[in-house]
């Protein structure tokens, strides 16, 4: 299966990661407006880009789409595990290589000749996103309930520990999320791939 | 939480009296207020073409969401899992006051007057009296109240079992709900696991002192396995019931289960 009519990106994966998509933007903007009725962290979010209107509403999404979240994100961890794709495709990760990767983007000279396969920068960033998401499935679960969970509770460091992890680890999320826009739109065959596999 | 108006203040004389105006004047929101609050994405969602009635069944299916989380939450609930206790040195200090008022018209109770009135599926329906219930034998917790809003602050309530209190008056066990009117207006409801729960209590102190008014004199439920909306204060009276009650909150979106 070679050369640039063969599907670089099966379907399920394509799905997945459109559904992952939607659910964290849902989970974004409804966690935002649950963030703003404290606003512990001394900023407040625009109310604008939040969603739910108030508390009530974006506490409804929110819990609605964790559900998206849980099931599709575990699917797709599932799905790539089982099928190889996750040692093949994100493994290994010298650090020599994701430094040699890096100063080559930033000087515009990183190659995407080959779209089957992810440089080192890329490898990282997508396990990072994998774990970050993970914490913030764990540390929202002690927000949830943080006394029928108290193995998690102790490891994110109570509940008020749970506010603070879930808080940056959803930062962390926006940040990957920011970076991996600017490089689809830098790499828009990128996009083309992952809509239609190819 | 200050998203509807407050009520003025009542200063009851007679608790039957109370419960029946309690449930003539408690505010019934509307659902529509719902439907107007619960899309909102900016502009967006009018440049997305959301009709009222995209709107009203977006609204049905987060509901219905909600409920499947009622069901998911009383699966993860575990009758014998304690909440965390904490230490008397760990007791926020001033702890917070919280209510859909200010707190310049707290309801003020004349507790000789009061009377717990019991009703529903309760085999002694007899009316109790503040000084009956300290007679009862009395526990003591320093737990963590988690507000829906996110914060949470360390307290001390003291208070009767609630457990020991409703096989006490032989409430049926069996009943799905458990539901509380209060002096304020506030209303909510239990699931009876959580009732039965040996740290769900009914407070009648708070850091040692009879509980002063602004935390719920004379009597609240407290829960540390439940958020803090789910924890009325001020009770006039408890009902024991297969009918869902609905809650003050719950009736306007927020999730019934409630629980931490």
């Amino acid at each position: 299966m070679n050369g640039p009519a063969a599907v670089i990106r099966p379907a399920w994966l394509r799905t997945t990661h459109w559904l992952n998509a939607v659910a964290v933007l849902l989970l974004v903007t409804s966690g935002w407006r649950i963030y703003n009725a404290t606003g512990f962290l001394g900023l407040t979010i625009p109310p604008a880009l939040t969603l739910g209107g108030w508390l009530g509403g974006a506490l409804a999404w929110h819990f609605a789409a964790m559900w998206l979240l849980a099931g599709n994100g575990l699917l797709y961890l599932a799905l790539n595990l089982v099928s190889g794709r996750l040692r093949r495709q994100f493994f290994p990760i010298p650090p020599r290589l994701v430094v040699r990767d890096l100063a080559a983007a930033l000087r515009g000279r990183l190659s995407h000749a080959d779209p089957r396969r992810y440089n080192s920068v890329q490898r990282l960033a997508y396990v990072f996103v994998m774990v970050d998401s993970i914490v913030l499935v764990l540390s929202g679960l002690v927000l949830w309930k943080s006394v029928q969970f108290p193995l998690l509770r102790t490891l994110v460091g109570g509940y008020e520990g749970a506010r603070r992890v879930h808080f940056f680890a959803m930062a962390g999320l926006c940040g990957f999320i920011a970076v991996h826009v600017v490089m689809v739109a830098l790499v828009p065959r990128t996009l083309l791939a992952m809509l239609r596999g190819r | 939480m200050r998203t509807t108006k407050p009520r003025t203040i009542v200063v009851p004389e007679d608790g039957a009296a109370m419960l029946a105006d309690a449930i003539r004047r408690v505010e019934q929101p509307s659902r529509r207020v719902f439907l107007q609050r619960s899309l909102t994405l900016g502009g967006l969602g009018l440049l997305t073409g959301c009709t009222p009635d995209s709107e009203a069944s977006i609204e049905r299916a987060l509901a219905s969401v909600s409920r499947f989380n009622d069901r998911a939450q009383a699966f993860l609930f575990d009758p014998t899992r304690l909440a965390p206790t904490y230490p008397d040195s760990m007791i926020t200090r001033p702890f917070p006051f919280n209510a859909y008022y200010g707190e310049d018209e707290v309801r003020v109770v004349d507790g000789d007057a009061w009377r717990l009135e019991l009703s529903g599926l309760i085999a002694d329906r007899k009316p109790w009296t503040l000084a009956a219930l300290r007679a009862l034998p009395q526990q003591s917790q320093v737990t963590r109240h988690i507000c829906v809003e996110g914060w949470s602050a360390i307290g001390k309530w003291g208070g009767v079992p609630f457990s020991h209190f409703l096989r006490q008056v032989g409430a049926d066990l069996g009943a799905k709900y458990v539901g509380f009117k209060c002096a304020d207006d506030y209303f909510t409801s239990i699931d009876m696991a959580t009732a039965l729960h040996p740290q769900t209590l009914m407070a009648l102190t708070y850091d040692g002192q009879t509980l002063p008014p602004r935390y719920g004199y004379p009597m609240k439920l407290r829960m540390p396995t439940k958020l803090g909306y789910k924890n009325p204060k001020h009770i006039q009276a408890i009902f024991v019931t297969n009918t869902y009650p609905g809650g003050y909150w719950e009736d306007q979106g927020y999730n019934w289960f409630g629980g931490s």
